[in-house]
């Protein structure tokens, strides 16, 4: 069986889907195939447990999720609704916690009952995270210049970069070189005293990467933590109403109603290319489609080391592809309860039980868990980012009953150098409930179901490769024109009619929908189709 | 008592706490509306705003001053540290005075504006709106000071007004009449110490009182027991604010971007383009900010704080200001109709060169009739002198009307 089409899109993650929408939108016959009998990829929700429990089972809140794409694909019309949450706590060994409050004058209070000095510096420490997430933002919806070529178009580009940075000021010019190569542990040295304020701050350097809060580059992350917004509030998070797979959902039924089709079911098992050209994909049970361009949705390393032939491919550029920085290191387990559980520091009824939670109070117990992750083995005192959905969602387990969310950091994508066994996963999961027991006695009781996830689960079945959550580290040398590849960052592949637009692009990871935007703006160029893509929103 | 506790975890529970005062305010609280002021709640109008501006320029007001944040300095360094941390010469400051002050970042930015009471020699009480302790606390190293934050251990009114000599004469509070204009002094009161200083946000005469927060009631109730003739009204903040503005004084937050809360820095100011270059002096010897501000001063500054005297009756909030090509030059920070100069007056940040006394320019007020809303353009001259600075301000030993 073989159809002709304009695009084939490659995966049914939220950024395969935002790109299929507006190429449909523009008029192409448009065709996306998922491997899985399920679309979304790391966004999802599955009814895992039971038919009235859903489960975010990948990605678990939205913060990042570009409102230009959430609007311009009508995602509100597509049932999508985004409600902050809004607060968390950090807890200690000694049986206190700090709390962070929706409002600002108590979450002042707060730090102050910890340290009066570091209440006043986090307006200091708020200011300068705001000021680099006001810079970065203006470049998510926004193709990085190619800084090696001449074309206008990336001459533009760059001096649009340089105007921005120039904008800055001085000072900050410095700054953001500095933010942009520190450790989170040093940066938060430069504000806070306090050992567990420091410690509350960290979780956001490190999650999703394979590095330690005392190593460079860290930093950073926190940026792409903080930079999203909920309705303007920036660096809120909050929970997709029926969990994290509505955002997926909404896109894809946008797709439909634009007249695309999924094929779900079938993987791609190669990209066809013919005369130095990507021409269609084959799928595993032998079907083959053809279009004008193919859209990858997938990492990559997943593109090009497994779905195309080697002798399609430059050695040097398979060479880099496979140096590419991609390293497991989170898991997650999903938990269905029975009721909620009862953190004994909490104070009875307190909001903070809506919120993130988090286990840990020193810069050092989060570095020894790094140590775990490089001596090849799960944290045995692991960061830990816990949310229950169902306090603020009604729609995702039946009325008493809870869906608990737990990110875990750091989760080694082989165990000494080995595939994981079933009873290294089982121990895994054990040692996580071990370590929220301790908090919440009487948690482990309430547990009907759980679903434990680590790089093996990950990688199998969404394929991350190596289970690597943001499609590939967050780092500098793979940050803006790096990312994927130098040479390669605006969103074609190295073979003419190939196409990138997986989180393994510029902005790279998140439930975000910039990297697939920006892909399909690029291919509609191209194709010399009219743009469908919005332009981003300036904060000025 | 201290009201306000946040040492323990259920602290959340309460978003405000209650001044000192707060029995008191409640029975004067007609309109029973509560605003929050940083810790603590505070009051907008009690009855009238109006109202209780004329009792500010007529008889006197009373205004609890407790959210004001408060730091004590003390130690053989508390001089040396001062001049470091702000921009005027803090050794002029004699024991028993008090000095408006603004402190810098090392760009030269304003971080905030106070006032530094000089107790003692080596013990001082800066007051301020925004809280610095970070700051302050970072600004202490190498210095053999000691630095704290005593926002909530001391209660505050402002006694603002004409009368408002006469209430402290009614107190009983002897010698009072020899303080000058940021004069300090202490009194016994009530078995408790109670601070006097003749300082006051109002621009007309007025005293702003101290005292630790287990003797604020009983404060409160002689003060209008000795007010009672007097004319004496509680005073919401929104009262207060029509009065400072006449009073030509900015507000943290309102008037000026403090730099600790600028996430962009192109939207802070020099003390220079405040209008407080004043306040700066360079002679003294090193300060923060020092580097910075004499570039500025030998460059020019880019901005000016201006009053505006604004033709016609529409008050000029948030207007755009115009200059004479027509061109945008600046917008109104605070803007009021004066019922006491009768004249509509604003403060606005203009650019440079803009600014200048006496140049006439142009503010574009939006104003509603019955949810018509209309628009004028209208000529603003900028002026030097506050819209209000009656010489009973000054008078010692003032008046008793
Ligand atoms: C455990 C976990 C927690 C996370 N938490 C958050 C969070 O809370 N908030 C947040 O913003 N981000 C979070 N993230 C990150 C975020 O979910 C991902 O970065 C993002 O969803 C990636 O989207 P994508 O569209 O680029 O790719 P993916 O979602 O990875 O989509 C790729 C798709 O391709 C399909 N596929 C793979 N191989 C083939 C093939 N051969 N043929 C056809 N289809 C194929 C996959 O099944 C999948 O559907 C989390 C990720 C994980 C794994």
């Amino acid at each position: 069986m073989s159809t002709k089409y304009n695009a084939i899109v490659i995966g049914a993650g939220h950024n395969a889907l935002t790109s299929a929408a507006f190429l449909a939108r523009a008029g192409m016959k448009t065709l996306v195939v998922e491997k899985n009998d399920y679309i979304g990829g790391a966004t999802v929700s599955l009814e895992t447990y039971r038919k009235d429990w859903k489960y975010s089972n990948c990605s678990y809140v939205a913060s990042l999720l570009r409102p230009e794409v959430y609007r311009s694909l009508k995602l509100a019309k597509y049932g999508l609704q985004i409600v902050p949450y809004g607060g968390g706590a950090t807890f200690s060994q000694n049986g206190d916690y700090i709390g962070r409050y929706v409002d600002p004058d108590i979450s002042r209070r707060e730090v102050a009952r910890h340290s009066q000095r570091d209440a006043h510096a986090t307006e200091r420490f708020d200011r300068d995270v705001m000021r680099q997430a006001r810079f970065i933002r203006q470049f998510l919806l926004r193709t990085p210049p190619d800084p090696t070529s001449f074309r206008p178009r990336d001459l533009l580009e760059l001096l649009y970069t340089a105007r921005a940075a120039l904008d800055l000021g001085e000072d900050l010019i410095y700054d953001t070189m500095r933010f942009y190569t520190m450790s989170i542990a040093d940066f938060l040295d430069e504000y806070f005293e306090h050992p567990l304020i420091k410690a509350s701050h960290a979780g956001s350097g490190i999650i999703g990467s394979a590095m330690g809060v005392m190593s460079p580059g860290t930093a950073y992350v926190l940026l792409h933590h903080a930079m999203g917004d909920v309705d303007g509030s920036m660096g809120a998070w909050g929970f997709a109403r029926g969990g994290m797979g509505a955002v997926a959902q909404a896109m894809h039924d946008c797709f439909i109603d634009l007249g695309g089709r999924v094929q779900i079911g079938q993987g791609v098992s190669r990209i066809i290319v013919k005369r130095g050209r990507a021409v269609g994909v084959a799928l595993e049970n032998g079907d083959e489609h053809y279009a004008d361009v193919i859209v990858s949705g997938l990492t990559l390393p997943h593109t090009f080391l497994e779905c195309m032939e080697a002798s399609d491919l430059d050695a040097g550029f398979l060479d880099r592809v496979r140096h590419f920085k991609i390293r497991g290191s989170s898991g997650k387990l999903n938990i269905a309860l029975d009721g909620p559980p009862r953190f004994t520091a909490l104070p009875e009824g307190s909001e903070l039980a809506r919120g993130d939670l988090h286990f840990v109070d020193t810069m050092e117990r989060l570095e020894r868990a790094y140590d775990d992750w490089k001596a090849g083995t799960w944290s045995k005192d692991p960061y830990i980012d816990l949310l229950i959905p169902t306090m603020t969602d009604p729609s995702m387990a039946p009325p008493g009953k809870h869906f608990m969310s737990v990110f875990v950091q750091y989760v080694p994508p082989k165990v000494d150098g080995k595939d994981w066994t079933d009873a290294q996963v089982a121990a895994f999961g054990q040692n996580v409930v071990n370590r929220i027991e301790e908090y919440a006695p009487g948690f482990k009781d309430l547990i009907l179901h759980m679903e434990v996830r680590t790089p093996r689960e990950l990688e199998n079945e969404i394929g991350l490769t190596s289970g690597n959550i943001f499609h590939g580290e967050l780092t500098m040398d793979q940050l803006s024109f790096n990312r994927p590849l130098p040479g390669y960052a605006q969103y074609r592949g190295p073979v003419k009619g190939l196409y990138l637009c997986g989180s393994s692009t510029h902005p790279g990871g998140g439930v975000m929908a910039a990297p697939g935007a920006n892909a399909a703006r690029e291919i509609l160029g191209d194709l010399r189709r009219i743009n469908t893509v919005p332009e981003g929103w300036l904060d000025d | 008592m201290r009201t306000v506790h946040f040492d323990h975890r259920n602290h959340a529970r309460d978003a405000a706490f209650p001044s000192p005062f707060h029995s008191r305010q409640a029975q004067h609280n007609r309109m029973k509306e509560w605003s929050r002021w940083s810790d603590y709640l505070s009051v907008p109008a009690y009855w009238c705003a109006d109202m209780e501006y004329f009792a500010g320029r007529n008889a006197c007001g009373v205004f609890d001053l407790t959210p004001m944040i408060k730091h004590r300095v003390s130690g053989p360094d508390a001089l040396p540290y001062l001049n470091r941390l702000v921009t005027r010469d803090v050794a002029k400051i004699k024991p028993g005075r008090v000095g408006y002050s603004v402190w810098c970042n090392e760009q030269g930015r304003v971080l905030d504006d106070g006032t530094i009471f000089h107790f003692d020699e080596g013990d001082y009480r800066i007051c301020s709106q925004e809280r610095q302790i970070d700051w302050f606390l970072t600004s202490a190293q190498g210095f053999d000071v000691d630095v704290r934050e005593e926002t909530h251990d001391v209660a505050g009114l402002a006694l603002q007004g004409p009368t408002s000599f006469a209430v402290l004469n009614a107190l009983g509070l002897a010698g009072v009449e020899t303080l000058t204009p940021f004069g300090l002094t202490t009194f016994d009161f009530a078995g408790a110490s109670l601070t006097v200083s003749r300082t006051g946000f109002t621009g007309d005469l007025g005293y702003e009182l101290w005292v630790d927060p287990d003797h604020a009631e009983t404060l409160w109730d002689r003060l209008f027991e000795a007010g009672e003739l007097h004319g004496i009204r509680a005073m919401g903040s929104q009262a207060l604010d029509l009065l400072r503005i006449e009073a030509g004084f900015i507000l943290a937050g309102i008037d000026f971007l403090p730099a600790w809360e600028a996430v962009r820095p192109s939207h802070t100011r020099s003390p220079f383009e405040l209008g407080l270059g004043w306040l700066v002096n360079f002679d003294k010897g090193l300060f923060t900010g020092r580097r910075a501000l004499l570039e500025e001063h030998e460059r020019g500054s880019r901005y000016r704080l201006v009053k505006l005297d604004i033709a016609g009756n529409k008050p000029a909030k948030d207007a755009y200001v115009f200059g004479g090509d027509g061109k945008v030059i600046g917008t109104v920070t605070s803007a009021m109709w004066s019922p006491s100069a009768k004249a509509s007056i604003a403060l606005a940040s203009v650019e440079t060169p803009h600014g200048e006394s006496g140049e006439e320019l142009d503010v574009e007020i939006y104003y509603q009739r019955e949810l018509k809303w209309h628009r004028v353009m209208a000529r603003a001259r900028v002026v030097d002198k506050a819209f209000w600075d009656p010489p009973r301000r000054r008078q010692t030993p003032p008046a008793k009307f």
